[in-house]
């Protein structure tokens, strides 16, 4: 199924499509569905009104969207609608853009990340980021890279070895690299370069993971264990990911949200339990994106 | 059939092979049109009254090109006849731009070799005269001296160099344009303008004596460009997503940019300093302005005038007799050993794949 290429007015023809049956919503209606409230991982993460600009054109519009802690959120939509640009608000990457601006609120546990004398390393050590390509710091060994953000931050840790072992293990990795800890991650094939990126995120312990794309660069069989990796981790992190593969959201996640641009800033035309977006969607353009139609 | 297509014989074992390279019968072509215009060249130099080396090169390039051509046009038609055309030119271009380097690398060798004693190495100058034999006195001084004149200059300038690289591609402050400008302009600051610069802002007004420190100053000064510039270069090939990763860890950017981005981009740092000390290394007009020259061995850099390579080399030549000119040849061959060798550690590191 082509997500990358639609075409507004390419109607007529994709009309045929309709008559597959619909193998997402029974992948998604499999899933039990998680409601929110584990109130012990926290209030959660909310964004109210967020709008995104890159210099003059205005990217993303009056997003507002809850993350339920200890549930995957997944971020569906066309290339180009602002999920990755939403994403990287969240966790205060947006600012890295030159040109880069934005509106709106972004609440974790209650308190505005944007606030005037935030820390925002702070905040980067409570959401954690992995990004699209597999990026191990190359002059470190698999073990150092784990521990990176622990030295990154300058924090300390009673016993390194057992987080060592727990992020690896949480990540699904420990058993293919306890042996060569010492050696260099770029040895790593690209699915597991991935997942000791998740390590490296997971190690700093935060309470929200952000994962944009993790999987679009890896093959089937390592997507697989990232999708695993995922969730193990949803019981004890609050996961939002964005992908262009819908089978893998309709398997990973709790909640959906599909994103749309019309040309002009890219907005959230629904969003709702997983089973819902991709079974009984309330939005036509969401039903047309979900069943491989456009227009 | 069905049965061959089952149980297919046992392959032939396969030979690798180059279709696309020349064939032996095209080679021999080349080589005789080669020969031919060699023949040709020598037949016409001998006849004519033609004369020289440069006859020689000019008349055996254009009957070449001629004959080639003619070879060509018959053979494959007037493009192919161009290409060949096109092909003689490049050839001779680059012909005519190795000659002088190829020719200072032999020069220096053939005139350089005959000076070069053990004794170089072990000895210095202060007992003995210029005109004395070449196995006489050695050029330690001068080896020491610019040994130290460098490493004070490299202490410096790198981390200067490194720094500014850093604030144009990690910081990217207000003055990051005007500063690459700075960088790139003083890249060609002529040598002596940065020995004279040392001369009325330190000498004159404040030490008022020589000593081998003004002539590392001066020496840094042309090596911060250097450093500078390809550091610039070295940090830019730093994948962006490193940056983003540190800092979405809840890096600073400061500790990012030690912890990640310059291990990563340490190899390449350390070829941005040995270009810059290979560019010092054999500068001349700072180092007879600054650290004056010394015929025996100063290990103190802030007292006293510094001998150097360059300094040994113009001292040598100046003296004019047949051993001092040796000297000097032999002083040269050394000084471009150093240099040669410092590129060729620089080409060995900055090939090194990152992070092994």
């Amino acid at each position: 199924m082509s997500t990358e290429n639609f075409d507004v007015n390419d109607q007529g023809e994709n009309m045929e499509t309709n008559t597959q049956p619909n193998t997402l919503s029974s992948i998604a209606s499999k899933r039990e569905v998680k409601t929110a409230g584990t109130q012990a991982m926290g209030v959660g993460l909310e964004a109210r009104g967020i709008h995104a600009w890159f210099g003059q054109k205005h990217a993303l519009a009056n997003v507002s969207m809850d993350f339920w802690p200890g549930t995957v959120t997944a971020l569906i939509g066309p290339s180009g609608c602002g999920k990755s640009t939403f994403l990287r608000t969240l966790n205060r990457m947006h600012e890295f853009i030159p040109g880069a601006a934005m509106a709106g609120e972004v609440l974790l546990n209650g308190e505005d990340i944007y606030a005037p004398g935030t820390d925002v390393t702070k905040i980067r050590l409570k959401v954690g980021m992995v990004f699209q390509k597999p990026n191990p710091f190359p002059s470190m060994t698999i073990a150092e890279n784990v521990l990176a953000g622990l030295k990154l931050a300058q924090l300390k840790t009673a016993n390194k070895d057992e987080l060592l072992e727990e992020c690896l293990e949480r990540a699904g990795l420990w058993s293919e690299v306890k042996d060569r800890l010492n050696t260099h991650g770029g040895a790593l094939s690209g699915g597991q370069q991935q997942r000791l990126c998740i390590a490296r995120a997971l190690a700093v312990r935060p309470q929200v993971l952000l994962m944009d794309e993790p999987c679009s660069a890896l093959d089937p069989g390592s997507t697989l264990k990232i999708e695993e990796t995922i969730s193990h981790l949803s019981s004890s992190v609050t996961i939002v990911i964005v992908t262009h593969n819908m089978q893998q959201a309709a398997r990973v996640s709790d909640y959906t949200a599909f994103f749309l641009s019309d040309g002009g800033p890219g907005q959230m035309i629904e969003a709702g339990s997983t089973n819902e977006i991709f079974a009984r969607p309330k939005d036509q353009r969401t039903e047309n994106y979900v069943t491989g139609r456009f227009g | 059939m069905s049965t061959n297509t089952l149980t297919p014989a046992a392959p032939a074992p396969a030979k690798p092979t180059k279709p696309w390279e020349a064939s032996i019968s095209d080679r021999i072509k080349t080589a005789a049109i080669f020969l031919g215009s060699a023949l040709f060249t020598v037949g016409l130099v001998a006849v004519t009254p033609l004369k020289g080396k440069l006859a020689y090169a000019i008349v055996f390039f254009i009957a070449f090109v001629v004959i080639d051509y003619i070879y060509n046009v018959v053979k494959g038609g007037r493009a192919a006849g161009a290409d060949s055309l096109f092909r003689g030119f490049v050839t001779a271009a680059v012909c005519l731009a190795i000659t002088p380097i190829v020719s200072i690398l032999l020069t220096v060798w053939v005139r350089g070799h005959k000076g070069v004693h053990w004794t170089l190495f072990t000895k210095d100058m202060h007992s003995n005269a210029f005109q004395d034999p070449a196995n006489q006195g050695g050029l330690l001084h001068a080896i020491i001296g610019t040994f130290l004149l460098v490493l004070f200059a490299m202490i410096i300038s790198v981390p200067i160099g490194v720094l500014t690289a850093i604030y144009i591609t990690e910081i990217k402050g207000r003055f990051t344009r005007p500063i690459q400008f700075l960088v790139q302009a003083m890249s060609g600051v002529p040598s002596i303008v940065a020995g004279l610069f040392i001369l009325a802002s330190i000498v004159y007004p404040l030490t008022k004596t020589l000593n081998g420190f003004e002539g590392s100053l001066a020496l840094a000064i042309l090596m911060i460009p250097t450093v500078a510039r390809t550091s610039q270069e070295v940090l830019l090939l730093i994948p962006q997503d490193l940056r983003e990763a540190g800092v979405a860890l809840g890096g600073t950017q400061w500790r990012t940019v030690i912890m990640i981005v310059l291990p990563a981009a340490r190899s390449g740092l350390i070829t941005a300093m040995i270009l810059g000390v290979a560019r010092v290394a054999g500068e001349t007009a700072p180092i007879l302005l600054l650290a004056g020259g010394n015929n025996s061995v100063n290990w103190n850099m802030f007292h006293g005038p510094m001998g150097s390579l360059p300094n040994y080399i113009w001292q040598s030549f100046g003296t004019g007799t047949p051993d001092s000119v040796t000297r000097a040849w032999a002083g040269l061959l050394v000084l471009l050993a150093i240099v040669l060798i410092l590129f060729g550690l620089a080409r060995t590191l900055g090939n090194r794949k990152v992070g092994k």
